[in-house]
């Protein structure tokens, strides 16, 4: 298989919010900067995110960039690396105001400056009241975000290459990063882009789950290249999920409708959250609802044929209630799960949303690996940012609106650092590695000759199904244990999926075998991750962590205050301390995560 | 089907991918059932449709917006189609 190479000063693979920050910073600075994207800009899942972004801008009511740090360590159940979350929330504003002035059209009072509105877990004083820190653009802040930035890109040169699949790192037996291996969809040509900086920016991996609220182009791709490529993938056991999704197809159920008087049954019409929380019943926090449905499921009492979701009950509000507070509900319940809800119960599960782990990042986007004593150790010339990336502010568990935060603070500091490297340090091309990229083209070559090979979309399908059973919102140690040998069986039959279509032009088939090459080693990182970490933390809670004085909820700071790093030879698992001294302040000590 | 129009099926699925998971699912069951039907022209008004952006698409997929253009119209009663047109 033949192959041509183009050289480029930086390659960003994605073209999200992470990715085109990281560009604007390479492009503004002159540098030649390539950025490789399945689908247009503009159509990255960025844009579905609608709550805000972060930052202690103070315009409605005092504000401190140290509460929202409090209270980022604090939503992470402390697994966050301190320094990190200093950087991120000490950089909010000026990211902010810079994203303002490429014109993200946010909303504002009526003094002109930056509307605030208050968001769960935003406090001020250390936890001590609700305080106005996201900055939003109506329910288009994702969007308007991606439009902005794309715009800057545009008029900075940044070039663009829509519609590429990036197939694999090419890495040299130094290690160093020399840039990717990407094929064209439109005509199936092979580029190697040979860049002295590389930066992954390519999103989160929610599709290994059956039911994700993410869209189909989440796959992974930069962990898979990542972890084929020998860098292990931190904290992949942390997946933030939402209590409601509709079954089947996860589309997401607003809490608003459980706020609205919406009420959570089981197959024999109970309302069991009255078991499960006195008081609070069906309002009661995510994390505790979530919990109580998967009991109902894996006790029996689920609905359906395969007894595997709960119903989510509106039929005794009045319709225009609520057609008027609840707008969208009835469509979507009409589309996703042909139910009118106004009549009939909406079948729910919990639902994939947001990955906490990724690529192991330092606070400067560059990519880090344990090496000679190090645990935190550069990888030159590869950098990474969002979703994929784990620096790790998110810990076990995300505070809303920091999402988008991250992607511009650390987009930017990608950037940035890429820029100084390219300035000072790397000022010209290693000679390439061939052998990676003859592995990049052996995995491509494999795939169109495969015979008597596995189904795409069956297999896929078997892991989507054993993770969300096995390694889902509320976790059993026999469940994972299985789930691990299962996963690893499936893992054998993705070595060997075959595609009928052997076409170059929009192969559509063949993309989707090699996203299923990157969603197994995410779903293998993760399953193996969670099955090893025998506490609960955050978003990964297990039934056999016990609560006592010492492991309060289950939380074990003694053995496990620490970061899992899976690598992909062998599934093999490491850890490294968790960098609890911030860059400036005080160490914001431990304690029980209750709100 | 020739190479020709597979391709070009192939290139318009591949637009359907999109940022909101509603449109990837309307888009899925679409292709399930109208692939085989699909003909020059409605390829031509599904790419038109496949320029806008997620949320105005979405907009017009689940009734908030509606078009005047007679034949994107149709296209939308197809997406929004729960149950397939007995005629179709």
């Amino acid at each position: 298989m033949s192959y041509t190479v183009r050289k480029f000063d930086a390659v960003i693979v994605g073209a999200g919010g992470a990715g085109l920050r990281a560009a604007i910073q390479l492009s503004e600075a002159g540098f030649k900067t390539a950025v490789l994207t399945k689908v247009f800009p503009t159509r990255s899942h960025t844009v579905a995110a609608q709550g805000g972004v972060a930052a202690s801008l103070g315009n409605s009511e005092e504000d401190h960039w140290h509460w929202h740090m409090y209270d980022t360590v604090k939503g992470s159940d402390w697994l966050g690396d301190q320094d990190a979350i200093e950087f991120m929330c000490r950089k909010a504003n000026e990211v902010v105001v810079e994203l303002e002035h490429y014109g993200m059209p946010f909303d504002r009072l009526d003094n002109g400056k930056i509307y605030q509105r208050p968001f769960g877990g935003h406090m001020s004083n250390f936890g001590e009241k609700p305080v106005r820190r996201s900055c939003a653009a109506a329910d288009r802040t994702g969007h308007a975000m991606l439009h902005a930035m794309y715009q800057r890109n545009v008029k900075v040169n940044t070039q663009f290459f829509v519609e590429w699949q990036a197939l694999d790192l090419v890495r040299d037996a130094d290690g160093d990063v020399l840039g990717v291996t990407a094929m064209d969809m439109e005509t199936g040509e092979i580029v190697v882009f040979h860049a002295k900086a590389t930066i992954f920016a390519t999103g989160g991996s929610g599709r290994i789950y059956y039911s994700s609220t993410n869209a189909f182009i989440n796959t992974g791709d930069g962990l898979g290249m990542a972890a084929r490529a020998g860098i292990p993938l931190e904290d992949m056991e942390f997946w933030q999920f939402h209590p409601t999704g509709v079954a089947g197809a996860g589309v997401l159920i607003t809490e608003g409708v459980r706020g609205e008087g919406g009420i959570l049954r089981n197959s024999a019409g109970e309302r069991f959250m009255e078991r499960y929380a006195p008081n609070a019943k069906d309002l009661a926090s995510r994390d505790v609802v979530s919990r109580a449905m998967t009991t109902e499921i894996n006790e029996g009492r689920g609905c359906g044929p395969n007894k595997d979701f709960v119903l989510l009950d509106i039929t005794h509000l009045p319709p225009e209630t609520i057609m008027k507070r609840l707008p969208g509900i009835h469509e979507i319940g009409i589309q996703f799960a042909g139910v009118d809800c106004l009549k009939e119960p909406l079948p729910v599960v919990p639902t994939c949303h947001y990955q906490m782990g990724g690529i192991p990042t330092n606070y400067l986007g560059q990519v880090v690996v344990p090496k000679g004593g190090n645990p935190s150790e550069p990888v030159l010339g590869f950098y990474a940012a969002g979703e994929c990336a784990c620096a790790s502010v998110h810990g076990a568990n995300r505070l809303g609106t920091n999402s988008l935060l991250d992607l511009l603070v650390f987009g930017k500091s990608a950037g940035e650092t890429a820029v100084n490297d390219l300035r000072n340090t790397v000022k010209a091309h290693k000679p390439l590695a061939t052998e990676s990229i003859e592995r990049a083209l052996a995995r491509v070559d494999r795939l169109n000759n495969q015979k008597d090979g596995a189904d795409v979309h069956e297999t896929r399908l078997a892991m989507q199904r054993t993770m969300q059973k096995h390694a889902g919102v509320f976790r059993f140690k026999d469940m994972l244990a299985e789930g691990v040998t299962r996963i690893n069986e499936i893992a054998g039959q993705v070595a060997q999926t075959q595609i009928k279509d052997k076409s170059k032009v929009f192969n559509t088939a063949r993309i989707e075998a090699l996203e299923l090459d990157n969603l197994i080693e995410v779903a293998k990182a993760t399953i193996v991750s969670a099955n090893a970490r025998t506490e609960s933390r955050g978003a990964h809670v297990r039934d056999d962590a016990v609560d006592t004085p010492e492991t309060p909820d289950g939380r074990d700071d003694k053995n496990w205050l620490k970061h899992t790093l899976w690598y992909r030879d062998g599934n093999r698992l490491d850890y490294k301390p968790v960098q609890m001294k911030p860059m400036t302040v005080d160490t914001i000590e431990l304690k029980k995560r209750a709100y | 089907m020739d190479e020709e129009r597979q391709a070009r099926i192939n290139r318009l699925k591949w637009h359907c991918r999109r940022a909101l998971l509603e449109l990837d699912l309307v888009f899925d069951r679409f292709w399930e059932r109208y692939e085989g039907s699909l003909d020059e022209q409605g390829e031509a008004v599904l790419g038109a449709l496949l320029e806008l952006e997620d949320h105005e698409l979405w907009a017009l997929v689940s009734g908030r917006e509606t078009t005047a253009d007679p034949r994107q119209a149709a296209m939308i009663e197809r997406l929004r189609e729960v149950s397939p047109a007995a005629n179709f």
